[in-house]
């Protein structure tokens, strides 16, 4: 006989004002089964929790039920209660009055009548529940960062010094990512590199982190605190064991025309080659792509000039597989090229550039050394037209966002050509000033008071060649639409920002949610900014959405702090709420014949295989195990199996039956 | 609505700097919803001087159909009769080539410089062009008439002659 | 190959070595050209201004005759009509408006009629073709004036590159010429102001005539009546604008290919034009 103990809350006036609720505990006290039966003002309060642990040791209850609000607010805070006098937690249920009575309904008879059904339903689900345990399950403390950009660095450096190890991959052949392509960052024109590469050296020497560049991932399985990523190690040709970093055989590589990625296309590098001279590592991969050896088996002179035999011709890519227990994406964005806009020259036009080919340009480790010169011709242009939200802000060109960091860069570009070139004249073609923040308002009034770039609010229509000139076809909206054209040397658009090649097939690798553009979802666009939908991943920077360099940092120790909380606890306690394949004694084993439909219904993979075997090790049977770690108990292969032999724990049929037919049997 | 002002429309209109409100501006005037700012649409050259060449719409990030609202503005300003004085050349001469295909079904180019110059009393435009496209084969003096003469009749009737003008 | 032939009020008056050039080469090329029975106006740039039942109602009775000829393509060697036939097609798809314009006609409009402009006819044909037939190559740097009504609006046209088209310029070197990259191959003409505001007409015309003439054009070639009027017969006003005047020629892309596959002048039209070609 069951001894169940029922608290109805008033919520103050939330439940009170519309049900009656003592009418509803009075009625509820007369129910077989129920020993207790009371209300009170606030039960999730101090004096609400002590009265339910009171009456659980008073009258020996061995099921509780609160009629108070909805389970998603309390149902952590009374099972605790019930766990510290005694009470198995997963004997507490809660009725929800307030969200699915009082606050829907007006005050009445009916609503009262409805609030008893609600509890009347839990109280047969609690004479069929079983108490249940936690699970619990290992933690690997060790973390897996992918992508090392700024992001990806600051998470790893964050996470290595709480002690954990790290594991950061990078899939060029150094990290520092877009970071280390910028000349000067806003809104204090720091020489990127000067305040990047001191980390980029930290991670490189950081005893708890291991550093795999030219690197990706090939796959990741299992779930929080216990993946397995595969990680698919890129043949380098180079044995970096004995590789020195010298260099010789980049200055005697016959193939020296290939664009350079670091140069944004501006810049030409050798097929063996180090991406920038500050790279970490500082040696070098051979792209086989374009080396001769790989592509016609002619040359090896690197592998002559070198003096301690570093070159390896015959290396195949590695798969090394590592355990992890989380891991954070730091994947960071694109920026789109000049052949996306016909109006500006479908990218024909040598002398428009992208934001970030300027940047190269301006860098002092940049094609020109630092000299702002046109492509074209190497002459040092007199005349720049800035224009911002090229691609942005547009849905007809299928990008409706805001980029958030063009508008800042654009006046740091004017700005540093106008340092670099004194006599020379910059305009901007701008829509809005998104300087939102701090010192970033100023520092756009600085570029516009102190360093005299001419700021026009309107687009361009066209732009287009003449005479070794580019005709800028823009408007002034703010004197009614005045046609302006000028006659500029160099054309810089501001381009949008989008999320970086393969970030779709790694989301779908990863089983992470991401958007219409390829961005990772977070988990809540306001208050869970570094979590995703996957339990144990992690976001960081940009590829998440555009955002400037102190935004990245800030989130990347965010996510650091995620996974340090994740790593603070020996075992991750999981709720009990998942499904079970039943298990019975020999020779059946279980009703489960063996069909695996739940497998093809289980959106988290958790259906596993087990084989029950006879003593003499052969195969009787192949049966269903549901893994508890990924279950997340919603159901689906309950529905599916034909036999009847999955179950929720917590949400038995048994259970669930009996709080429908408590409802049909009045 | 969609309008967010950025003046690429303005910017690559070829016509531009010949009217009274450029694209971008006649758009903001639209937003603003009040009658007067209608009414100075209305009046303005701008409808009339836009070709239809379609190089806004072509350009706007919001896809706004610039070239069908001046259509649309076009007919108001006509049944509400507030023409801009400038745009009468142009509205007379939309007016004689609706006459001249509404009787024959064809354009009949003579006819149309004919009502044209009566519209507009430019006696001697073109005089000089005249001869040379004569003695070039390129002035029929006669007008092509189609068969169904009747269905051109119902057509305009239906239509154009359907719209009741204001007269303020 | 047969195919439907809409002419338009400009190719029998004003601009007649247009259809005289698209007859011959498509004669040269064994297309037959099967001209729409009891065709009328398609209203150009005078409906669409003025009213828009009428803008839908005129190009909709000539596809209406061209589906009771049981014809299946309509190629439209002028630009604007083929503009405003394709547009109306796509309006006519809105069922209210295209009851109202059956209501109108008293015929029915059935909207699938297939129409091509000149460009696409020659490039379906295929350029192999019109290469091997090639006897006397057209060897001139020349500048493909598209003029706006062939490219725009490109969500219903869907034809070329806007901003930068190719199709021209591909015919043109199949048959031997040199094609350059220029700035105005898509601004407007000045298109139906010709007699209105002829002023307009000399502005516009004399900036796309000025921009090709200083990268060393030899000719323009265009494809649509109305551009080759304005930068042709209007010559007289435009030069008045410039500071030294223009000669260069503006002929059609037929009579280029026509000429190409050696055809002679007086039959493609050439000696109608005022501005004199010497080819």
């Amino acid at each position: 006989m069951s001894k169940i103990g029922v608290f109805i809350c008033h919520c103050g006036e939330n439940i009170s004002a519309t049900v009656d609720v003592e009418r509803v505990a009075r009625e509820i006290g007369e129910m077989e089964g129920v020993a207790y039966a009371s209300d009170y003002k606030y039960m999730c309060s101090d004096p609400g929790q002590t009265r339910i642990k009171e009456a659980i040791k008073k009258y020996d209850l061995d099921g509780v039920v609160v009629g108070a609000c909805s389970p998603r607010m309390h149902e952590p805070t009374f099972r605790k209660a019930c766990a510290e006098a005694g009470l198995n937690s997963y004997l507490c249920e809660m009725a929800n009055l307030r969200e699915h009575c009082s606050w829907v309904h007006e005050k009445g008879e009916e609503t009262t009548e409805k609030a008893i059904d609600l509890v009347k339903m839990l109280v047969e689900k609690v004479k069929k529940d079983k108490p249940l345990q936690s699970i619990k399950v290992p933690v690997t403390k060790k973390a897996l960062v992918i992508g090392g950009g700024i992001a990806g660095i600051q998470a790893s450096l964050d996470i290595a010094n709480t002690g954990h190890q790290v594991i950061l991959i990078e899939k060029d052949p150094s990290i520092g990512g877009h970071m280390s392509q910028l000349s000067e960052t806003f809104p204090t024109l720091d020489c990127s590199q000067c305040i990047l590469t001191p980390r980029m050296v930290e991670v490189a020497q950081h005893p708890n982190i291991k550093l795999y560049t030219y690197a990706e991932l090939e796959s990741l399985e299992g779930f929080i605190g216990n993946f397995t990523a595969k990680i698919r190690l890129k043949a380098k040709s180079v044995n970096y064991s004995t590789c020195t970093g010298c260099g010789a055989c980049i200055q005697k590589c016959p193939v020296k025309k290939i664009p350079s990625e670091f140069n944004a296309g501006l810049g030409t590098r050798t097929a063996i080659y180090v991406p920038f001279p500050q790279a970490v590592p500082n040696k070098p991969v051979i792209d086989r792509a374009n080396c001769n050896y790989y592509k016609r088996g002619a040359c090896k002179i690197c592998e002559k000039t070198c003096q301690v035999g570093a070159i390896e011709w015959d290396k195949e890519d590695e798969i090394v597989s590592e355990q992890v227990g989380a891991v954070v994406l730091a994947t960071g964005f694109d920026v789109k090229g000049t052949d996306f806009f016909p109006e500006y020259g479908y990218g024909k036009f040598k002398d428009v550039l992208t934001g970030l080919q300027f940047e190269r340009l301006a860098s002092a480790s940049g094609p020109t050394l630092g000299e702002i010169r046109r492509p074209s011709d190497g002459v040092i242009p007199k005349k720049i037209v800035f224009i911002a939200c090229a691609g942005s802000r547009d849905p007809a060109k299928g990008i409706p966002y805001c980029s958030k960091i063009c508008c800042m860069y654009t006046a740091k570009h004017a700005m540093l050509y106008q340092h670099k070139v004194h006599d020379g004249e910059s305009t901007v073609f701008y829509m809005d000033i998104r300087a939102g923040g701090k010192n970033y308002e100023e520092f756009v009034r600085r570029a516009i008071e102190e360093d005299t770039v001419n700021y026009i609010r309107g687009r361009v229509a066209r732009v287009y060649e003449k005479d070794g000139k580019l005709i800028v076809k823009g408007v002034d909206t703010l004197l009614g639409g005045e046609q302006v054209e000028i006659e500029a040397d160099m054309v810089v658009l501001a381009t949008a920002g989008i999320a970086s090649c393969g970030s779709e097939q790694l989301a779908q690798k990863l089983h992470v949610s991401y958007d219409p553009y390829h961005f990772f979802a977070e988990a809540h666009p306001k208050l869970k900014p570094v979590e995703t939908n996957t339990a144990g991943i992690f976001l960081a920077g940009a590829c998440q959405a555009p955002k400037d360099i102190p935004e990245t940092v800030g989130m990347a120790s965010g996510a650091a702090v995620k996974v340090a909380a994740l790593f603070s606890k020996e075992e991750l306690i999981r709720e009990p709420i998942v499904a079970v394949v039943n298990r019975l004694a020999p020779p059946l084993y279980s009703t489960c014949v063996g069909c695996f439909m739940c497998e093809t219904a289980c959106p988290y993979n958790a259906i596993e295989h087990e084989e029950i075997k006879g003593r003499d090790g052969s195969l009787i049977r192949t049966i269903a195990r549901i893994n508890e770690g990924l279950c997340q108990g919603c159901g689906t292969c309950v529905a599916f199996c034909r036999s009847k032999s999955i179950d929720i724990q917590g949400y038995t049929n048994e259970e669930v039956y009996a709080e429908v037919m408590s409802l049909l049997n009045d | 609505m969609h309008c967010y002002q950025c003046g690429k429309c303005t910017a690559g209109c070829v016509l531009a700097s010949e009217m009274n409100f450029p694209p971008s501006y006649l758009m903001r005037l639209l937003q603003t919803g009040t009658k007067e700012n209608y009414d100075k649409i209305l009046k303005s050259n701008s409808i009339w001087l836009c070709l239809n060449c379609e190089n806004c719409v072509g350009r706007c990030p919001m896809e706004i159909d610039i070239p069908k609202m001046m259509d649309y503005l076009r007919t108001q300003s006509l049944k509400e009769n507030k023409q801009h004085p400038d745009s009468k050349p142009i509205v007379a001469f939309h007016r004689s080539f609706l006459d001249s295909i509404k009787y024959t079904g064809r354009l009949y180019e003579v006819g149309l410089i004919a009502a044209f110059k009566a519209r507009t009393f430019r006696f001697t435009q073109d005089l000089t062009i005249a001869p040379g496209m004569y003695l070039r084969g390129k002035l029929p003096l006669f007008p092509e008439k189609i068969n169904d003469r009747r269905i051109m009749k119902r057509i305009f009737a239906q239509t154009i002659e359907n719209v009741k003008t204001d007269t303020k | 190959m047969k195919i439907g032939f809409y002419p338009g009020c400009s190719l029998t008056g004003s601009s007649r070595e247009y259809n005289e050039s698209v007859a011959m080469v498509a004669k040269a090329l064994d297309i037959e050209l099967v001209e729409i029975k009891d065709w009328n106006c398609c209203g150009a740039t005078a409906a669409h201004s003025m009213n828009e039942e009428l803008s839908l109602s005129l190009p909709a009775r000539i596809m209406a005759m061209a589906e009771e000829q049981g014809l299946t393509e309509v190629v439209v060697p002028c630009a604007a009509c083929y503009n405003r036939l394709k547009v109306t097609q796509n309006e006519l798809e809105d069922e209210q408006k295209r009851a109202r314009v059956v209501d109108i006609l008293k015929q029915p409009y059935k909207g699938n009629l297939k129409i091509i402009n000149v460009l696409q006819l020659l490039e379906a044909y295929g350029t192999e073709n019109i290469k091997a037939k090639v006897i006397q190559p057209f060897t001139h740097k020349v500048a493909c004036y598209y003029g706006c009504l062939l490219v725009r609006p490109q969500s219903i046209l869907k034809f070329d590159r806007v901003e930068d088209p190719q199709s021209m310029d591909s015919l043109i070197k199949v048959i031997g010429g040199t094609t350059m990259d220029w700035a105005f191959k898509t601004e407007c003409c000045g298109g139906g102001f010709s007699v209105s505001r002829t002023d307009l007409v000399a502005k516009l015309s004399g900036n796309i005539l000025k921009d090709a003439s200083d990268r060393g054009a030899e000719a323009l070639i265009v494809a649509c009546p109305m551009c080759q009027s304005n930068l042709d017969m209007r010559r007289g006003a435009i030069n008045k604008t410039l500071e030294t005047p223009i000669d260069i020629p503006v002929i059609y892309i037929t009579q280029a290919i026509g000429l190409a596959l050696g055809i002679g002048a007086k039959e493609l039209g050439l000696k109608r034009h005022f501005v004199t070609v010497e080819l």
